[in-house]
């Protein structure tokens, strides 16, 4: 090909869209043997629906694999496949829950909280596509940096308003609208990413540069501090006003990483640890149910038959327990004693169902996702794509530590969903779209720099671009 | 950027390894801990609807599952609930106890044993199943002792073990009041929550194993192990003189202790006499010889103050007063069973059977064999030594002593005519206003071939207060179940 002499020392990433196809078929198996497994399991039979289900997955599926391979070809090949699995596994764990919730009730029709999450995986599809086709170019976005922060900072304030947003579960975190509820939190978290990636690349150097020398490590400038603490009020805003330790934590560790990449300076990493930990004792000093959640971290037997108390993470870990290396298989565990064993603790049902192995899969899945990421990040050509990639490579990997060792009590729980498994429309589509974002990302670095001397319509844009940043 | 972005990466990866290795360690190794948890339901519920393995009592089950139309698949019944719900226990979806408890590894299919049987199982996919256990009770005497204990008037607070000396099986365990286990293991749950509230509250305490829950002031038959001491420490024979008289006062005491109008002579009596009529003068006074140590040691020897019965609980240790600086008057006391001695009735047995096992006391148990649920025998219980309270001279001439007691003293009422019988009877006063004496018997036979040892302790029946005495309530108790074991 032609394209390829331009590129460096002639290396150029081969697209792999077949290996990406393949990959497909074998998560289509995984979502749809795992939805005939439970009806097996638990009714004694494939379920009548199997075709039309299994199809409905298939379409969704195919139709990502076949919108990436026209608008994103170089595109990394196995976050997709990865997702599709995951995604159809909760589906199914998600289908498991309804049937179990249903025989526990008087009426025996299932409570269709699978067939609202087919709908929303749908969406978020569409929206996953739709991302594909209008943002032929991440860079496009650093122009919307202070849009997206201002936008951010409207979502995160919203279950804050009187009127649309509500209190579940103790968290102030849901806005209602009509019939819908949503978590705006979901959504703030990809335009965070943009934000910060945006402020960074352009301030990198006077954060990286300016500084003191303090045993063997370079400390930021007193007044480079700004950003850092007005994240650290944020996030310390987040948790006291909105009892959300799990956001709380995942703004701020999101922002600190994002700091420390642009920067290239551990001495931030030190100063933002220490604020972390400076707020985090403080929280568990001032605030009850922080306090809370870490004495029924340290003791969860004597919370649990306390109210507020342990009951669910307890129950998590009997039910792990319970599932121990190979699980009880579906149908022959009770994943439904726990409490939102659907949402955040679906990782508990999976552990009990389908034992360890299952788990151990399911977050060697997430790892591949944070790990693909983080390879997009590395290949990426500009800063602004490096950042916007490694900052949703730090989202997985900080949600899925949050809420999994929260799970399985290596760490306090905090509430979180697990992307792409748990119910919950807002997540599952803002997922799909960060997923989007990194198929993007991943295109563009991948795919052999343009011939320059050439008229190019993308290599103008991208040269304009780099004289900008470097003014 | 690159090498932060390299340096996040292996941080990544670290958290990532953080939660696989404690999902490891929750769900492998922990895993076994957290199925123990008595909160856990997952396990108990599992349980109850798995085809538990029967209670077995010869060939016949006492406890066994039954299939049910119901989502638990499987209710536990007990086909003679009052005569075997001490020994049985219940199995409800909220509490176990008795052997249903201590057995439960076995019973439920999880014990190790049933390795075999459970991979069988799961690679046939059929529901695995649990294996039974064999209890050493003897039906007969079991019935018998059941049989007695009821005869007796009123609502009647007792308990009757009886023990094989040789080796340490338990033939008989009745306690009453009883209770039916059938009414706690039944799958409404409000119901069988109704009917434990209700046993739990009544005061006469129906759920409790008097056999091995329950001690009191073993009085009269507690003079054995007095004995026992007296002639291990060489002064004394089955022949010998011994201190009598009416009445005895204890060193540096004003406390008269008196035989309650029984002959035991003047300063010297045969030890026969002494025991023929349980002379209290006799044995305070041959106690305070000894010396509190001395009687400790001998009554520790017997089992007092430790825990043996390993396969069924809980079990009550019995008492013997630990201050070897002990006062004379209250040495005195203990040589008589009161103070603060006690004992539970399984261990006034352990005391007859270690006589008539030549001095050796073994270790009780109730589990005979694990069976699979095929019936293959997995464990068998080997008899063991638990430890020799008195040296086979020792035993012989107590023998000879409670052999005497039978044919020409208290303990009369236990004599089988053409059999030699041993045996010692007990009122023991409660020591609490209003709360009448206990009464006690013990025994064993034959004498010269010793084949059981029972226990029999009357808490409360309804008999004037004057009229309770160990042998004529104990006495014929311990017969029938004597009788039973040896025709």
């Amino acid at each position: 090909m032609a394209q390829n002499s331009g590129s460096f020392l002639g290396f150029v990433h081969r697209r792999r869209r077949g290996a990406e196809l393949f990959l497909l078929v074998l998560a289509l198996a995984v979502g749809i043997g795992a939805y005939a497994a439970v009806g097996i399991g638990v009714e004694g039979e494939v379920p009548a629906d199997i075709i039309g289900y299994g199809g409905w997955l298939a379409v969704l599926v195919v139709g990502c694999h076949v919108v990436v391979r026209f608008v994103a070809p170089y595109a990394d090949p196995v976050l997709l496949p990865v997702v599709a699995a995951l995604n159809g596994l909760g589906l199914a764990v998600i289908h498991r829950l309804d049937l179990a919730y249903a025989a526990d009730s008087s009426d025996a029709t299932p409570a269709g909280f699978a067939r609202q999450q087919l709908i929303w995986m749908t969406l978020g599809v569409l929206l996953f596509i739709g991302t594909l086709f209008v943002l032929r170019d991440h860079r496009v976005l650093q122009r919307f940096t202070y849009t997206s922060g201002l936008g951010a900072i409207v979502l995160l304030l919203l279950p804050m308003l009187p009127g649309i947003g509500a209190t579940i579960n103790g968290a102030r975190i849901w806005i209602h609208l009509g019939p819908f509820s949503f978590q705006p939190g979901e959504v703030a978290k990809v335009l965070l990413v943009i934000a910060f990636a945006g402020y960074l690349v352009l301030h990198r150097d006077a954060l990286a540069l300016a500084g003191r020398r303090v045993l063997f490590v370079d400390l930021p400038r007193g007044r480079d501090l700004g950003p850092i603490l007005a994240m650290w009020l944020i996030s310390l805003g987040i948790l006291v006003f909105q009892h959300d330790l799990g956001s709380s934590l995942l703004f701020f560790g999101l922002f600190l990483i994002m700091l420390y990449v642009a920067t290239e300076r551990p001495g931030w990493l030190i100063v933002g640890g220490g604020l972390f930990l400076l707020g985090a004792l403080a929280a568990y000093k001032l605030i009850s149910h922080v306090t809370l959640r870490v004495d029924v971290w340290l003791h969860p037997m004597s919370y649990y038959d306390k109210s507020p108390g342990s009951f669910q993470p307890v129950e998590a870990m009997f039910g792990m327990g319970w599932g121990g290396l190979i699980g009880r298989g579906f149908g022959d565990g009770s994943p439904q004693r726990v409490p939102y064993a659907n949402s955040d603790f679906i990782i508990s049902s999976i552990g009990e169902e389908l034992g360890l192995t299952a788990v151990i899969a399911v977050i060697l899945l997430y790892g591949l996702i944070v790990e693909r990421a983080l390879r997009a990040a590395l290949v990426c050509r500009d800063g602004f794509g490096k950042l916007v990639a490694t900052g949703l490579a730090a989202i997985f990997a900080l949600q899925v530590f949050v809420v999994i060792g929260g799970v399985t009590s290596l760490i306090p729980l905090t509430g979180l969903t697990t992307p792409f498994l748990s119910y919950g429309g807002s997540s599952l589509v803002a997922n799909w779209v960060i997923i989007a974002l990194l198929l993007r990302i991943s295109d563009q670095a991948r795919r052999p720099i343009p011939d320059l001397s050439g008229p190019d319509e993308i290599a103008d844009s991208e040269a304009t671009q780099v004289v900008k940043l470097q003014s | 950027m690159n090498k932060p972005i390299r340096t996040i990466s292996i941080f990544c990866l670290l958290l990532f390894v953080a939660l696989m290795l404690n999902a490891t360690y929750l769900q492998y190794y922990k895993a076994g801990a957290l199925d123990k948890d008595p909160q856990n339901r997952r396990v108990i519920a599992a349980a109850f609807s798995r085809e538990r393995g029967a209670i077995l009592v010869g060939r016949d089950p006492v406890a066994q599952s039954v299939s049910t139309d119901d989502q638990y698949k499987f209710q536990r019944t007990y086909s003679q609930p009052f005569k075997y719900a001490p020994l049985t226990g219940w199995f409800s979806y909220y509490s176990q106890t008795g052997i249903e408890q201590s057995q439960n590894d076995v019973l439920s299919g999880d014990d190790s044993l049933l390795f075999v049987t459970k991979l069988v199982d799961l690679l046939s996919n059929d529901s695995s199943k649990g294996g039974s256990v064999e209890l050493t009770i003897d039906p007969a005497a079991q019935t018998a002792a059941y049989d007695g204990l009821r005869a007796l008037p009123g609502d009647v607070q007792g308990a009757v073990v009886a023990l094989e000396p040789s080796t340490g099986k338990i033939l008989a365990m009745v306690s009453l009041p009883t209770y039916d286990p059938n009414k706690l293991a039944g799958h409404d749950f409000s119901e069988a929550g109704k009917a434990y509230d209700q046993l739990n509250a009544n005061e006469s305490e129906p759920l409790l194993n008097r056999a091995i829950q329950t001690r009191l002031p073993p009085g009269s038959t507690f003079k054995v192990v007095t004995a026992a001491a007296a002639i291990e420490s060489g002064n004394y024979s089955a022949d010998s003189q011994v201190p009598g008289g009416a009445e005895y006062t204890p060193p540096q005491t004003g406390n008269v202790i008196d035989n309650e109008g029984r002959d035991c002579g003047t300063s010297r009596i045969p030890f026969a006499q002494a025991m023929e009529n349980s002379c209290n003068t006799t044995f305070a006074a041959l106690a305070n010889e000894v010396g509190a140590e001395g009687m400790r040691k001998q009554a520790e020897a017997f089992g007092f103050n430790s825990h043996y019965l390993e396969d069924l609980g809980p079990q009550a240790e019995s008492n013997f007063p630990t201050d070897d600086a002990l006062s004379p008057a209250f040495v005195a006391q203990t040589g008589i069973g009161q103070y603060e001695v006690a004992a539970t009735p399984l261990q006034m047995a352990m005391v007859v059977a270690g006589i008539a096992n030549g001095g050796t006391v073994m270790r009780p148990y109730v589990v005979d064999e694990v069976q699979s649920p095929e019936l293959d025998v997995l464990d068998k219980t080997e008899p063991s030594e638990l430890s020799r309270a008195v040296s086979s001279s020792t035993a012989s001439e107590l023998t000879k002593l409670l052999v005497a007691t039978v044919d020409d003293g208290t303990a009369y009422p236990a004599a089988i005519p053409g059999v030699v019988v041993a045996g010692k009877t007990g009122t023991a006063q409660s020591g609490i206003d209003n709360v009448p004496p206990y009464a006690w018997f013990v025994s064993f036979a034959p004498a010269d071939d010793p084949k059981v040892a029972v226990a029999v302790m009357i808490q409360k029946a309804d008999i004037p207060r004057g009229e309770i005495a160990g042998g004529q309530l104990g006495g014929p108790i311990a017969k029938a179940v004597m009788e039973a074991v040896i025709q």
